[in-house]
């Protein structure tokens, strides 16, 4: 049969077009728009070209929000991954405990991201939440609220609380596929403890754990309510995220160049992160 | 290597065992000789892999004792018992090359490298795999994964015994009969203590001195491949060995002679089983003549196989298969005669009386 060669098969992708374009294109065109333009209100504008950027860019306030928000996501990963892992071996492989072990993982998971943040606004206070009272009682003068390095600790304990079940759960389902021949091969074969985990459950895991690092790289470094929340962003700026600042930029302080600028700088580093690890990902399936 | 005995061992996988149906395995009780190479034979699901994983310490066994060298080791760890155990399935370390496969087994137990180099390499060219070395195991094919397997196996020199669960299951054949042979040959040269479970009974009678045939949980004989076919001690044995398998038919004794409807045979020598229910003739197709004179068979089938011909009669209705040889003729009006050197009597199942 001769083939047709036209250009109607257009028309079939023009509704998902016209849908992205909404949702996604004509949004980011408006931010796009104000980040190179001035306003003195009266809704008036000025041509700014790349000033906002270069400012942004070169900003002190910019480049420790980026840092912290960098460091928030190194700290987190370095303490979620490895206890992830380490939840996921010891958790049963069959019998009562594994529904047990699977819903009580889930828990955290189901929880709105506000309401983590309130239910560790109140744990952590030293009148009345019960972590805040305990290190308190144990002479430890805890307060969230005006140390920072308190306020950090209380940020990662609450995420750590909130996301490493994602990981074990991620863990374990590759832990699972494992079939017992494995373990016995390994037991006939000598196979310490260690090597048991390096040679037979870290291959099996490792795709997983490169989707957890994902995952978590990219919620950790785009975290807003649960900060939020807990700290609004303090004491001083030591916990305010780049996401955080934003907000604080585009709503608190209505600077709507500077404020749109960032944003698509943040949005170009997600962008960027996002397609370095697809391509370790494909990379490393492509090894396979 | 080391004499191993099994000691009145039952196992049974459920937690609460109450009659003998809860037991994978029944009960075994039977010494493996120093050096000796068993085939253990068996149907799927019989009980053969549990009674390796018992002998290597995978498995602890509900009751019994396993002795090595007259040792008792039943409470011994896998490592400890120093065992090779060869999986159906291949088993494979994915990110390490080949080579690092077969020295993985010597370098958990601290072997000098510059042996592991030695043993692995050789072990290599037998399994024919040494241009494969350096390269990672992840992208190999099945069967050689599976002489990966085995390659493990057969790289510890020193071990008590190798169990080989149905090793060759998914290698090509003409690559199952040269590794078998080299199996044979490493024997003869380390005289280990071989055991090597299959369900294919050529394999299981080229390969062992002595063939252990399991059936249900129990092992009902053990003995020469020519033992088996000759005298098999169960009807199961007689079943399953030989092709097709014995002729198993109802009978009545009386004196010194069988009856199968209204035919008599006179028996070798004379049974008085002890109240059994149910008795039982079996005799192989080989030793049955089939002619002119004897009891009149109706001929159901005549399948020509090459070297023979397998005719299957009837005997009133009785269904029995007679081997006959290529030149030979089946008269019109045939008639059958059993060679009273192939007359086996079973008394509920087992072998109570024959030549
Ligand atoms: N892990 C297990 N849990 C429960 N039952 C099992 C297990 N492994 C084997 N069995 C049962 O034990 C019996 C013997 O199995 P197995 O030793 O694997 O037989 P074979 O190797 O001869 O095929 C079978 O009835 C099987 O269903
Ligand atoms: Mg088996």
């Amino acid at each position: 049969m001769e083939k047709t060669w036209n250009n109607k098969a257009w028309f079939m992708v023009l509704p998902v077009l016209l849908l992205v374009a909404f949702s996604a294109v004509i949004p980011l065109m408006t931010v796009v728009n104000y980040s190179v333009q001035d306003t003195f209100g009266n809704n008036q504008f000025f041509w700014a070209g790349t000033e906002w950027f270069t400012e942004m860019l070169t900003s002190e306030r910019f480049h420790s929000a980026l840092g912290r928000n960098l460091f928030f996501s190194f700290i987190i990963l370095l303490i979620e991954i490895p206890l992830g892992i380490v939840i996921a071996l010891n958790m049963p492989r069959k019998g009562w405990g594994v529904p047990v072990c699977l819903v009580l993982m889930a828990l955290p998971l189901l929880i709105p991201w506000n309401v983590v943040g309130t239910i560790w606004q109140v744990f952590g206070r030293v009148d009345i939440g019960l972590l805040g009272h305990t290190l308190e009682r144990l002479g430890i003068n805890y307060n969230y609220v005006q140390n920072p390095m308190h306020a950090w600790f209380t940020v990662i304990i609450m995420d750590v609380w909130h996301w490493t079940s994602l990981v074990v759960l991620l863990c374990y389902a590759g832990l699972v596929s494992i079939p017992d021949a494995f373990y016995q091969a390994a037991k006939i074969d000598g196979a310490s403890r260690w090597a048991v985990f390096r040679y037979i459950q870290l291959p099996k895991m490792n795709r997983v754990l490169l989707i957890a690092v994902l995952l978590r790289f990219m919620d950790s470094f785009m975290i807003y309510t649960e900060p939020f929340v807990v700290t609004g962003g303090g004491p001083g700026n030591s916990t305010t995220f780049l996401s955080i600042d934003l907000v604080k930029m585009a709503v608190g302080q209505f600077d709507l160049g500077p404020a749109a600028a960032m944003s698509l700088i943040y949005f170009l580093i997600i962008l960027l992160m996002s397609w370095v690890f697809y391509t370790v990902m494909t990379n490393y399936d492509a090894e396979r | 290597m080391a004499r191993i005995d099994l000691n009145h061992i039952r196992h049974a996988y459920g937690p609460n065992p109450k009659s003998d149906k809860d037991y994978a395995l029944r009960e075994v009780h039977h010494s493996w000789e120093d050096g000796g190479a068993y085939a253990l034979l068996g149907p799927s699901g019989c009980g053969k892999t549990t009674l390796l994983n018992i002998i290597s310490g995978l498995i602890h066994p509900s009751h019994g004792q396993l002795l090595f060298n007259g040792q008792d080791v039943t409470n011994l760890s896998t490592q400890e018992r120093n065992i090779a155990q060869v999986f159906q399935f291949p088993v494979i370390y994915d990110t390490m090359t080949v080579y690092d496969n077969l020295a993985f087994p010597l370098r958990n137990r601290g072997v000098a490298e510059s042996e592991i180099d030695v043993k692995v390499r050789e072990t290599l060219e037998m399994i024919d795999l040494a241009s494969w070395s350096g390269k990672k195991a992840r992208g190999l094919t099945a069967d050689q994964k599976q002489k990966i397997s085995l390659g493990r196996g057969l790289v510890r020199s020193d071990v008590n015994a190798i169990l080989f669960d149905e090793p060759l299951t998914v290698i090509d054949p003409h690559m199952k009969w040269v590794l078998r042979s080299q199996l044979k040959q490493l024997h003869q040269r380390f005289g280990y203590t071989m055991v090597y479970v299959t369900h294919d009974q050529t394999e299981a009678l080229t390969f062992a001195q002595k063939v252990v045939v399991m059936y249900d949980g129990e092992i009902v004989q053990i003995g020469t491949p020519e033992e088996l076919f000759e005298r098999p001690k169960h009807t199961f044995v007689g079943y399953f060995i030989g092709s097709p398998g014995m002729n198993v038919m109802p009978v009545k004794l009386a004196g010194g002679t069988a009856q199968i409807g209204g035919h008599q045979i006179q028996l070798p020598t004379p049974v008085t089983p002890a109240d059994a229910k149910k008795i039982e003739l079996g005799i192989r197709p080989e030793y049955i003549r089939i002619g002119r004179s004897g009891m009149p068979v109706k001929i159901a089938k005549v399948e020509d196989i090459g070297r023979h011909k397998i005719v299957r009669t009837r005997l009133e209705n009785q269904d029995i298969a007679v081997i006959v040889g290529e030149g030979e003729d089946i008269p019109a009006d045939p008639h059958i005669t059993f060679d009273p050197k192939g007359i086996n009597i079973y008394a509920d199942s087992w072998r109570v009386g024959g030549n």
